[in-house]
């Protein structure tokens, strides 16, 4: 079961006689493979996330882990995603970007932020690490490239807060996530409001289907429309799945 | 309060508990999701065991939950739908096609909801008798930026609503589901509403927004909260309040909210 990435991680880690990393082992005093550790109110033994890199390297492969751990990492994982698109867009403000949307890039880089940071803390010690990203395919000086993207990443998390809230365990986390997904799909209709031409883009055909329901993702096909712009390679093996 | 009393009326026999896992596969064919997220690579044994062993004590909390969204979306539902049939009320063009398109959500979520409260064996609750003007505060029929008004107070409601529900619906993942997929498409309409009247798509602080009664504040309270899961979030980020604020839409009780909707319910 022990990634190739995370050996050489480990092994990187007792080569160099890192305090934490040694003492942690020392700790553990096993097989790092078989071996768990308790996370903090919840009283469940979860499969070790990775901590923070040993060796700086640009790709490093990310474990979101298991459980509510695991749900919130992936959470994470799309508000550092929309988090560095939108700081990138208002360093990098396209020509002709008018006031009105310059307020409300600004505004989406700021919850965004919120959101990322939020997570990070409520995830203390089983945060995954920040990520590195590639926008290569997007143009910030070209108003289409941005607000398409962004309409993109807007969607996106709605499904993926929708699909993600039947795999909480915990009702406090599952209303936190509620808190989020709502404010995602006020962007979302913000942004298809001032990029498309159809009045009726905002709650399009597109994403809401007959029943008048948004759409809900599972984190599979999540991840695997965001893994274009993110460098690490995410692994989600351990979250939970939805139950029938 | 009349409402109240209506949502008593989800009984549910205890023999139709049995077939749980038949209202649970009917409830199923009504989404989408029975085609999608059921195929997960799930092995058929492990499957019906689950299913099998399901308890289904939780259900009459679930239909208590639908009973109780479909209440608001009849609301907001004859509210868009006597909107857009009163002539000269709304501005033709743009505002009349965004108008069309929430009443259609709303419409479609009502019989939706009646589908799935009969699913699990429930009764839908009938739909109240309704005072948009309040008694005579508002005239939203005749004055559009009132009608703009009322609409922006129920979407906001709405999606605080349906957030107030969702820990309760956890036991039963596809209802869950549903209720989330409800809840993003009320914030996408509230978002529109609020953008249409010149305010920005979010709530900030607990504002209720330029032109809003006092009445309505009910509809804000507690939306400048700054705690989340224990943290206090000024702390951990390097924006302001406002922008946290705007970050966290908050729910509301089943009570708060019967309150709210309460001033537009005759019987």
């Amino acid at each position: 079961m022990l990634k190739p990435n995370l050996s050489e991680e480990i092994t990187s880690g007792l080569d160099l006689q890192k305090g934490n990393r040694r003492s942690f082992l020392k700790f553990t005093g096993a097989s790092i493979a078989t071996t768990g550790i308790l996370f903090s109110g919840c009283q469940e033994i979860i499969d070790i996330l990775p901590k923070q890199p040993i060796i700086p390297s640009p790709s490093q492969d990310v474990n979101l882990g298991a459980g509510d751990t695991g749900i919130l990492n992936y959470a994470y994982v799309l508000e550092q995603l929309e988090a560095a698109f939108y700081m990138m867009a208002v360093a990098n403000p396209y020509s002709g970007m008018s006031q009105t949307e310059k307020v409300l890039l600004e505004d989406l880089r700021n919850h965004e932020v919120v959101h990322r940071d939020f997570l990070k803390a409520a995830l203390g010690t089983n945060a995954i690490i920040n990520l590195t990203f590639n926008f290569s395919s997007v143009n910030f000086s070209n108003r289409a490239s941005v607000l398409s993207t962004a309409k993109t990443f807007e969607d996106l998390g709605v499904a993926a807060y929708n699909g993600a809230g039947q795999l909480f365990e915990s009702a406090d986390l599952l209303l936190i996530a509620g808190k989020i997904v709502s404010v995602e799909g006020r962007h979302a209709a913000a942004i298809r409001s001032i990029f498309d031409t159809d009045p009726t883009s905002f709650a399009g055909d597109d994403v809401i289907d007959e029943n008048g329901l948004d759409r809900a993702f599972t984190p599979a096909k999540v991840l695997e429309a965001a893994a274009p712009f993110i460098k690490n390679k995410i692994i989600a093996t351990q979250l939970p799945t939805p139950q029938s | 309060m009349k409402i109240f009393e209506v949502l008593k009326k989800y009984d549910i026999k205890p023999e139709e508990l049995n077939t749980f896992t038949t209202r649970r596969e009917a409830f199923r064919k009504l989404t989408s999701f029975g085609k999608s997220v059921a195929f997960a690579a799930i092995p058929a044994g492990v499957l019906a065991a689950s299913t099998q062993t399901a308890s289904a004590a939780h259900i009459p909390t679930v239909l208590e939950v639908l009973n109780f969204a479909l209440t608001l979306e009849y609301l907001e539902g004859e509210y868009y739908t006597t909107g857009i049939n009163t002539p000269g009320l709304i501005p033709a063009g743009k505002d009349l096609a965004i108008f069309k398109t929430i009443e259609k959500h709303e419409v479609d979520h009502v019989a939706f909801l009646k589908k799935a409260i009969e699913s699990y064996g429930g009764t839908p609750v009938s739909k109240p008798t309704f005072d948009f003007g309040a008694g005579g505060l508002l005239n939203p029929f005749i004055d559009y930026q009132q009608f703009l008004i009322l609409a922006q107070a129920f979407e906001d409601t709405g999606v605080r609503a349906y957030k107030g529900q969702a820990g309760r619906l956890i036991e039963e993942d596809d209802v869950l589901t549903a209720a989330l997929q409800i809840h993003s498409v009320e914030a996408r309409h509230a978002s529109e509403v609020r953008r249409l009247r010149g305010l920005k798509g979010w709530i900030t602080q607990a504002e209720r927004g330029a032109g809003l009664p006092a009445q309505t504040q009910g509809v804000y309270n507690g939306e400048d909260n700054l705690m989340q899961g224990g943290v206090n979030v000024t702390t951990v980020t390097s924006i302001g309040a406002d922008g946290i604020t705007e970050s966290f839409d908050e729910p509301l009780t089943m009570q708060e909210v019967l309150t709210i909707a309460g001033l537009f319910i005759v019987s």
